[in-house]
């Protein structure tokens, strides 16, 4: 049987689960494209092409040639969907698949996102280990079982003769071992993944749940380590973009003169104009960013557009039903309506969150090469290094805006390359299709480097919120709880192949896909409580960003006119305001009703023994807590992810300066559990990062906009992390080390249990922690985000 | 018209001589693209983050802002590439790795940068005290007597940055000491 009469995938999906001796199609031209990489990524020669190895593919195949696992000798290779965002789960992901191949802690080759070699799958949602770790645990219990067969029939013992340790079999009761390179050297197994395959028992973990370091730290510390922004490719050009002044503005023109300064620019390339797509092309990063610039290089005359709800009344704009496309459910227990007016006492609070960014450090950056025609070998016409979350997605979206057709997603190649954190759907995609039309418009490949201020000012942001929460009480319990949450879209990532889902697409434009048609789970996040209460409506009014057609109103109308700012999933989606306003509105009604706000919770998950349990974790520090008043106080918040998954409960202490309205959090307590626990360390090192983020986010960070320079285009104006002489407009003010408070983390491990994620569970809980903290200390109750002092000091007291 | 110029920089201890058409290049600029090196990295271009950190003459500089006309011929340039290796890990970069102090760390060129010509001229002054947990804090916060420059990091890793940091000097202190 010769490779090309069969194709692989066609093989697979009439094979068993095992197939001896079958010869791979010959790389499929993959060397060619691994030469390609940036020096210390890529497949490192274990990728597909060897003749001899042990592959375990997925069951359904979403990419060419994509695999879960290869082992050859001396060499094992994971093939994650799931990429490396900065949290660690390559390394956690690496500890699950060396556990069930029984091969101690050694160095694994880690491939990820790659449109050819890995397998689909989005890196969000804090399920990585979640929803990955599983598949890749049986992966590597499939190889297992086969190597356990090569091994008892090497050996000519049964299986279950056979312990496997560090690499090798041994024959239980005798000195007889084969290691699994023997075995590897002689075999040439495919396999599909086999979901029946057993797994090691918990209780026999010997990596699983070990503090484990990170396998990239060591890389990134001494800058051997490639960020996407260090892709180096032959012959390649660096390109800038030029924003319109404002959000709706138009393109107009380039003055003439300026074109004929930014052509007499040394190293300039072309100006690339597309709708309103603007960009520069030259043969440095340099030469880019002055050919870019308005006082030297280019200058683009802009057409203002509609203005944006005004983010003085931004809360109002959300309320208004003009502004409303849909009105959605999420969770209706019993009869609120009637229990609220029912109830011996009513009470209501409206809460709201700014508009927040992902505010990567580096500002995104990618790297592509689109070429005239598809390679003759491997069909691949455009290659993409990318920071994306989604290879997948972000492949189809190209395919269609390069080549007009989501039908040519075999052209299109992309591959992930590490940024710097994102927390979300930021820049990374929009910046790889500015780099894709820039490389299409010269025929060479093209770098992007946004620079911070087209990160401030057109990176997708986390949404604005509004909320009204009403509790109705009878006899001190909570009879009625209502959650009404005002919403934007969480969720504008690139999708449905659709190249109205990236920046450079509207620009174009094309439009973005519709909006959704629920808030479940994503601006709606967390707006639902685990707690017990007998009558609970949690609903949700639809708030469109753009203009939208009367008949159809979730579709975009062309031209697309924005008029809120585009939101998308930022960590934990809507999650951090609908828990700042549940926590916060559940300590008010534990104050008015005179309850203790930490009995209160625990009285009201009685039903939930392990969401009782991290609350009652906090009970030692609560009950030593600070008496309150005089500036200094504490606080508690509960919630579990999505209420379905991680729990998470944080104590949190506060020194107020009631007079300037400083807030300065001095100490957080977290007590969590995810399940079982893969890495401990890995898992404090995102709780941490989960606590100072929360307090940054909760505390200081707000997207400005409306007028730009005073001029009639409207548009972010937070550009800078900092305001300064040089930069005198609003700054968009992150966390500095100075107000970072002390962390302390009490890990709940449940090895019995699934592992759940733990990127974004805790965040949510720190506003609600932190409000009630300051209330406590002062008296005033703080129900808008971000509790700078001009809002602490507006704030009611009681 | 730009002036173009033509510098010969000690990188890491090797000659570089590099060209720019227009002597207002950034060294950011220069350094990633004539002269190979990784840790100084883009983040705002605008001297508030420190992402693109080095050590020009023993002084920590923000490299996104500075000319390369502002850099003297012959000047003595460190950087993350250069400090130590994987196999010979500076102290700093060892205590980054021991503490675990990264997260996507895409920012700890900049803290490791800035605290290794802090500490490099703490001692040079005579001072050969570890600086405390508090006085990293605030050096990283651009609250210390005689630098203004923040450093942000956006992960959160930052209570293990000034676990490394202080480690990591609390080694250089030590190895100073040896000599």
């Amino acid at each position: 049987m010769s490779a090309a009469e069969l194709s692989r995938r066609g093989f697979l999906k009439g094979a068993g689960s095992l197939a001896v001796g079958f010869a791979l199609v010959p790389a499929l031209g993959l060397r060619d494209v691994a030469v390609a990489a940036p020096s210390g990524k890529g497949p490192k020669g274990s990728g597909p092409g060897h003749d001899r190895q042990l592959r375990v593919d997925p069951v359904t195949h979403a990419g060419a040639d994509d695999a879960w696992l290869i082992l050859t000798p001396g060499t094992t290779t994971i093939y994650s969907a799931r990429v490396e965002l900065g949290t660690g789960v390559q390394t956690a992901l690496t500890q699950i698949v060396l556990e069930e191949l029984r091969l101690g802690l050694r160095g694994v080759n880690f491939v990820q996102g790659d449109t050819i070699l890995t397998p689909s799958a989005s890196t969000t949602g804090s399920k990585s280990i979640q929803d990955g770790g599983p598949l890749l645990r049986q992966a590597a219990a499939t190889a297992y079982q086969a190597l356990l067969g090569l091994a008892a029939e090497d050996l000519r013992v049964a299986p279950n003769q056979l312990r496997a340790q560090d690499g090798e079999f041994v024959v239980i009761g005798s000195k007889r071992r084969v290691s699994y390179d023997h075995l590897l050297g002689k075999a040439h197994l495919l396999l599909t993944s086999d979901a029946m395959a057993p797994v090691v028992a918990p209780s026999n973990y010997r990596i699983v749940g070990q503090p484990v370091s990170r396998a990239d730290l060591p890389g990134k510390a001494h800058a051997t380590f490639a960020f996407v922004s260090d892709v180096v490719v032959p012959d390649m050009l660096h390109g800038r973009v030029i924003r319109p002044t404002g959000r709706n503005s138009t393109f107009s023109s380039i003055t003439p003169d300026s074109l004929a300064r930014a052509q007499a620019i040394p190293g300039f390339v072309k100006v690339v104009q597309r709708g309103n797509f603007v960009g520069v092309v030259a043969t440095s990063e340099y030469a880019a960013s002055v050919a870019a610039a308005p006082a030297t290089g280019i200058v683009v005359e802009w057409e203002p557009g509609p203005a944006l709800a005004p983010q003085e009344t931004l809360d109002a704009a959300l309320r208004d039903p003009d502004n409303h496309y849909l009105d959605y459910t999420d969770q209706n227990v019993g009869d609120f309506a009637t229990a609220f007016a029912g109830a011996q006492r009513q009470l209501t609070a409206q809460y709201f969150s700014p508009f927040q960014m992902h505010g990567a450090m580096g500002a995104s950056c990618a790297v592509a090469d689109v070429r005239a025609k598809p390679d003759p070998v491997t069909g691949v016409q455009a290659t993409i290094w990318s920071g994306t979350q989604n290879v997948y997605g972000l492949r189809g979206v190209l395919a269609a805006l390069l080549f007009g057709s989501a039908d040519d997603v075999e052209k299109v190649y992309v591959r992930y390359e590490e940024g710097s954190g994102c927390y979300g759907h930021n820049g990374a995609d929009d910046v790889s299709a500015d780099a894709a039309l820039l490389s299409q418009a010269v025929g060479r490949p093209v770098r992007v480097q946004w620079t911070r201020q087209d990160e401030n000012g057109w990176e997708p942001l986390g949404e604005a919120a509004s909320h009204d929460l009403e509790a109705g009480i009878t006899g001190g319990e909570i009879v009625a709880w209502h959650h009404r949450l005002y919403a934007l879209t969480a969720n504008s990532r690139p999708g449905a192949n659709n190249p109205g889902t990236v920046l450079a697409g509207t620009l174009m434009g094309f439009l973005p896909n519709d909006l959704p048609n629920n808030s479940h789970d994503s601006s709606g996040r967390n707006s639902p409580v685990t707690y017990d209460f007998a009558n609970v409506l949690t609903d949700a009014k639809l708030v469109r960003s753009f203009n939208t057609d009367p008949a159809s109103p979730a579709k975009a109308t062309a031209p697309l006119t924005y008029r809120f700012l585009r939101t998308t999933a930022l960590r934990s989606l809507g999650g951090f305001s609908n828990s700042f306003a549940n926590e916060s509105f559940l300590d008010e009604i534990a104050h008015a009703t005179g309850r203790d706000p930490l009995r209160l919770r625990l009285d009201s998950l009685s039903t939930d023994a392990r969401a009782h349990a991290v609350v009652a974790a906090l009970e030692p520090y609560w009950d030593k807590r600070p008496a309150g008043g005089h500036g200094i106080g504490a606080g508690i918040a509960f919630h579990q992810y999505e209420v379905a998954f991680t729990y998470v409960a944080a104590y949190v202490e506060v020194r107020v300066d009631p007079a300037r309205g400083v807030i300065k959090v001095d100490r957080v307590v977290v007590a969590h559990d995810c399940g079982l626990v893969i890495n401990p360390d890995g898992l404090r090192n995102q709780i941490e990062g989960n606590v100072i983020q929360g307090v940054s986010r909760a505390l200081k960070e707000q997207v400005t906009y409306g007028p730009v320079n005073g001029t009639a285009h409207t548009g972010v104006t937070s550009v800078v992390w900092e305001t300064s002489s040089f930069h005198p407009g609003p700054q968009y003010s992150v966390v500095r080390f100075d107000e970072v408070p002390k962390i302390e983390v009490i890990l709940i491990n449940r090895p019995d249990q699934p592992a759940w994620g733990a990127g974004e569970p805790t965040i949510g809980t720190i506003g609600g922690a932190i409000g009630n903290a300051v209330f406590a200390a002062t008296g005033r109750r703080i129900r808008q985000l971000p509790m700078t002092p001009d809002v602490f000091l507006a704030a009611p007291t009681e | 018209m730009p002036t173009p110029l033509t510098r010969n920089l000690i990188v890491n201890g090797r000659r570089r001589k590099v060209s720019v058409p227009d002597d207002a290049e950034p060294l950011l600029y220069v350094l990633r693209e004539q002269c190979d090196q990784r840790g100084p990295r883009f983040g705002c271009g605008v001297s508030q983050c420190g992402a693109c950190t080095v050590i020009v003459n023993g002084t920590v500089t923000r490299s996104c802002v500075t000319d390369l006309n502002t850099v003297p011929d012959g000047a003595s340039i460190q950087t993350l590439d250069g400090i130590g290796t994987e196999q010979r890990p500076h102290p700093l970069q060892q205590a980054f790795v021991d503490q675990q102090a990264g997260q996507c760390a895409f920012c700890i060129n900049a803290m490791v940068m800035g605290a290794l010509g802090w500490i490099e001229s703490r001692i040079a002054e005579g001072n050969r005290a570890v600086p405390s947990r508090q006085e990293i804090t605030d050096y990283l916060s651009g609250a210390a007597p005689g630098s203004t420059l923040n450093y942000l990091c956006r992960c959160g890793t930052h209570t293990r940055i000034v676990e490394a940091i202080h480690s990591g000097a609390a080694q250089m202190v030590r190895e100073r000491v040896k000599r």
